[in-house]
Formats: structure tokens, sequence, C-alpha cells
């Protein structure tokens, strides 16, 4: 077997696949937030919020419905696409005529609502998801054990991400989307109902961070405060891949997990901030993001 | 973001205003009041009020003023806290340079992150800082002298120019009086500078300003500079008060604390961030001892206010002297 600067290949590859994972994760959610900031010019401070109650959303139909990780693959991002339709309608909707920073604080406010309250009730320690039966174990590539639920985790989510990326890029709906993207006014003037198709954008967007949830579910456990954290760093791949692009979101999140695992392996002290230090040189080189346009 | 900015410059601008009373003996007896409030109130308590106030001031200097929505001023805050605990701690430094250390720091993260974040403006600024800062929160983490998940704690309060015992609660808080005092005026004056009016011009409408001139982009970075420095004042003062740097104080929850305090009293006023600081914190020690959840009841007073009361307090309560007027 080769070595890479001294490193073991189990441990490179297995670095490798934790930050594929992360990758994933981090462009399902840097996924959502493009979408929805596209449309609504909102920052969703709540991301994070919904990913971890995408997360419990499952856990309890497993704990007290019996209901499996099928199921919630499907329940889970309903139920918190529609929470998100319901707030978008009673809230978010009243803020768009004021400056945009309104709607980032009032989901900083949501967020903390939601965190907080699934904490008062669950307390701060995890509870554990199972893998489902059909996921268990790992397969032997030859260079290194790969679980099968992870291998399942990074390729559902590459589906999803192409799939959006389709659905927004190449069909008719999509291309109303955009349109609406670019003048809301003209779009409307057409016959299309603007304002709803604002709505089920921030149900869609937020759909993608429960999902997200019930993925993570049974590799990290599931915690009231998951989300939190992980949505800085989200925060930070937009930045550097730019808003307003969907394929830039996806390529961003993915290499920006595998670039934090590399440094896992060189440098682990680093590995926390590695994502925050290229977005500062990004900022410098290229200030509207690698695949941004300055708007 | 265009946010109100009377409520002073009634008094003292020249402009006949059919106020009852003049602003000179407002502020005088808001000074007795602060001078005799340790008699009345926990001294503890009234130090911690402070710390935010002058942490809100601070922060509202950059989003009522020049319009820039910092997120990230935690960053400021704790790190100030570590590195002024570190010194007061294994040091040793007397108080008034271990303040001064952590000023010094949290000028230098001002001046390196404010040099990144107006780059862009809007949402993204508040997202650049808002990462920015949690790479501080993670350095706080891991780096040696920041004891990890304890912090540093024990911290020697010291005496003041070797002369004023601060182990003494009424000394500290009357030096923590005195320095909120100093940031509070220098926010003042450099809101009623040609500086500040430059500022609010920026706010306004940045490239009529840049047509007017003007280098808008040293005048941001001066204020965000400016901003956080005192913010790390602030956390500096925070740190000896409680003889405590933890990681609390560089948490983003910490930077939309301090959002809220501004938002809540009323952005873009000079008053507005001391009266919210003072109502979250004393809504925060009063939640401490029932059992309701903190961060639930704070996120809806967030949602609130952003929803319904954008001025804030003391944004309306100018609003209606003006509509009299």
């Amino acid at each position: 077997m080769f070595e890479f600067l001294g490193i073991p290949p189990q441990a490179l590859f297995g670095q490798l696949l934790l930050g594929l994972i992360n990758g994933s994760f981090y462009a399902l959610l840097s996924l959502g937030l493009a979408v929805i900031f596209g449309m609504l010019n909102v920052v969703n401070m709540a991301h994070g919020a919904f990913y971890m109650i995408g997360a419990f959303v499952a856990w309890l139909l497993l704990a007290h419905a019996g209901i499996g990780y099928w199921w919630a693959l499907v329940l889970a991002p309903l139920a918190v696409g529609a929470l998100g339709l319901v707030l978008e309608r009673t809230m978010l909707r009243r803020l768009y005529k004021v400056d945009h920073l309104y709607g980032l604080l009032l989901t900083f406010g949501l967020a903390l609502i939601f965190e907080g309250a699934f904490r008062h009730q669950f307390g701060v320690s995890g509870q554990p998801y199972p893998t489902p039966e059909l996921l268990r174990g790992g397969s032997n590539l030859g260079f290194m054990v790969l679980p099968v639920y992870r291998g399942w985790v990074v390729v559902f989510s590459a589906m999803v991400c192409l799939g959006t990326w389709f659905a927004i890029e190449r069909t008719r709906l999509g291309a109303y989307l955009r349109a609406a993207t670019e003048n809301p006014v003209l779009v409307q003037a057409f016959g299309i109902n603007v304002p709803v198709m604002v709505s089920l954008t921030y149900g869609f967007g937020v759909a993608l961070a429960g999902l997200a949830g019930v993925l993570a579910a049974p590799i990290y456990q599931v915690n009231p405060l998951m989300g939190s954290n992980l949505i800085i760093v989200v925060f930070a791949v937009v930045v550097i891949g730019g808003m307003g692009s969907i394929l830039g979101a996806i390529v961003t999140g993915l290499s920006l997990g595998l670039l934090e695992g590399l440094t896992k392996l060189l440098y682990p002290e680093a590995a926390n901030i590695v994502v925050f230090v290229i977005m500062a040189v990004v900022l410098v080189i290229k200030p509207a993001g690698l695949f941004g346009r300055e708007r | 973001m265009s946010t109100q900015s009377t409520v002073h410059g009634r008094s003292g601008l020249g402009t006949p205003t059919p106020a009852v009373i003049p602003g000179a003996v407002l502020w005088a007896a808001a000074l007795l009041l602060a001078v005799l409030a340790p008699f009345a109130l926990y001294p503890v308590f009234l130090m911690k009020v402070l710390c935010f106030a002058l942490f809100a001031c601070a922060f509202n200097l950059l989003i009522g003023f020049a319009g820039l929505m910092s997120f990230g001023h935690a960053a400021f805050f704790g790190g100030a806290a570590y590195v002024t605990a570190h010194a007061a701690k294994v040091w040793a430094l007397p108080p008034e340079f271990a303040i001064l250390a952590g000023v010094g720091t949290a000028t230098l993260l001002g001046l390196v992150f404010g040099a990144l974040a107006i780059r862009r403006q809007g949402i993204y600024f508040a997202m650049i800082t808002l990462a920015l800062s949690q790479m501080v929160f993670f350095l706080a983490l891991q780096l040696p002298f920041t004891g990890g998940e304890d912090g540093i704690q024990g911290v020697p309060r010291g005496r003041l120019f070797g002369l004023v015992d601060l182990t003494d609660p009424l000394a500290m808080y009357y030096a923590v009086l005195a320095l909120f005092l100093s940031g509070f005026l220098v926010i003042r004056r450099a809101v009623h500078s040609p500086f500040g009016q430059v500022l609010k011009a920026i706010r306004e409408n940045e490239p009529r300003a840049v047509s007017l001139g003007y280098r808008t982009e040293r005048y941001k970075l001066l204020a965000f500079v400016l901003s956080a420095s005192l913010a790390g004042l602030a956390g500096s003062v925070k740190a000896l008060v409680f003889q405590l740097a933890t990681l609390t104080d560089v948490t983003w929850q910490m930077s939309g604390e301090v959002v809220l305090m501004t938002l809540l009293g009323g952005m873009g006023t000079l008053l507005g961030p001391v009266v919210g600081a003072a109502l979250v914190v004393a809504l925060e020690s009063y939640l401490a001892e029932t059992s309701l959840p903190v961060p639930v009841v704070i996120g809806a007073i967030f949602v609130f206010c952003v929803l319904l009361f954008r001025k804030g307090i003391v944004g309306e309560i100018a609003g209606i002297l003006k509509r009299r007027a």
C-alpha cells in the first residue's frame, strides 16, 4: 500500500470519508439556504434549528409511534416544511418590505425559541437513533471498510442535491422560480402567483434541512444543539461559494467537507477553523464568492 | 438600515425646542441616580448592567450610525475578556494594564475583521462577522491559555493604579461606572462629530457619500475598529467584575444577545442600548430563579421586537415626543 505524507491509507480514507459526509450535510444545508436566499432575500438563521427538528421528528416517530427510518425520511421533511410554511405565512411575510436584516433577526429569534424549547424538553444529552436494518454493517473496498450507512448518506444527498439543481435549472417551474428571483413584479404580472411560490420555496428550503437532520440522526446523536454550531460553518460555506449559485452551493459544500477532513489528518488543531480561514482568503481575492456575482 | 437618530441633540444644538426640562438637568439626575444606585441595588448586578450597556452602545455605534450589522461582536467582548483575565491572573498585571491589554487585543481583532467584513454589505456583512467570530470561539476552545471548557476562573481584581482596592464592591462599582461613562462619552462625541455625520451619510446612501468625495471604506473601518475596542473594554471590565472569562462570552448567542439589547432599547438612539441592556440583564437574572427556559423567552422577545417594535423603547418615546413638539 502507498502512503500519503506519511499517513497510513486507512486513516487517510477514513478521514476523507468523514469529510465527505460532513460535506454532504454542508451541501444539503447550504443548498436550502441558497434557495431561500435567492427567492426571499432572507438569511435563514433558523436553518440549523430546522435540521435539529428534522432529526427529532424522526426520533419521536420511532420512540412514540414505532415508525421507522424510511417513513421518517418522508414524514420529517414534510413536517419541517409545513412548519416553515406556517412561519413564512404568519411572520416572515411581514418583513419583506423592510430591511433584509430584520429577516435574519427574526429567524435568529425563532432559532433561539426552538432550540431552547427542545433543550428544556429533552435535555442536552443526545438521544441515540438506530441505523436502519437494511443499511447496517460495512463493505470492504480493499483499501478501507466503508460503513454502508455512510455510503448511503453520501449517495442519497448527492442525488437530492442534483435533483434540486435539475428542478431549478431545467424545469418550467424552476424557470418561473428563477424569473421571480430576478423580477417578482413582472412575473406576477404574467399571472403567476408569486406569494405562494415564495411560501413554497421557504417550505422546500427548510424541508431540505429537515431531511439532512433525518440523515444525520443515525450518525450523530439526536441533540437539541446539533444544528447550532453546524449552521455557522454552513454560513461560511455559503459566503465562500457565493449566494447566487445552486451548483456553487453543492460543490463548495462537498469540497470544504473534504478539505476539513484532510486538515483533521494533517493538522488536527486547525480542523475547526480551516473553513473560516478559507472564507477570509476568498473574501480578499474574490469578495463575491467563488461562484457568486455581485448584486 | 434606516433607523431613527433623534433623542439627543435636543439640547445644545441651538434650535429652540419646547423641552420642559433642559437636557443638562436630566443628565445630572441620571448621573446622581447612577452614583446612588449601589446603595439600593446589588452592586454586581449593576456592574453587569453597565458592562452590557457599554457593549450594546459599542454595537449600536456600528448598526445605528453606520448601518453596519455585525453579528460577531462577541469575538471582541469575549476575546478581550480572555486576554484581560490572563493578564491579570498569569502575568499579574495591575487592572489598568490588564484592561489595556484586553482593549488592545479587541482593537487589533477589530482591524482585521473590519478590513475583511467591509468588503461586503448588508446581509453578507452580518454573515462574515458571524463566521469570523466563530473562529475566535474555536480558538478560545482550543488555545492552551484559555482553559477550554472551564475558562479562566479566579481572576484577581487587584488595585487600580496601585491605590484603589477593587475587591471592595463599591470601589469596583465606581471604577466600572467611570469606565462606562468614558466609553459612552466617546461614542456620544463620535456620533456628534463630523465623523459621525459622514457615517450617517454612508448609512443613508453610500454611493452618494462616495460621489461627495468621502472614502467611505476608511470611515466604515474606523467605525468598526472603534466599536470593537469599546466592546473589548466592556469585555475586559466584565472579566474583572466577575473574575471570570468563559466560552459563553465568545459564543454567537452572545453576539445575538447584544443585538437584542440594542433592538429592544432602540437602534440608532444613544440611550436605547443602555435601556435595552438593563432590561435584558434584569430579565435574565429574574428568569434564572424561575423554571422558565431563558432562551425561549429571549427568542420570543426577539420575534416580538422584530415584528412589531422595530424602533425600540427609546425610539418609540422619541417618536412620541417629536410628534408633540
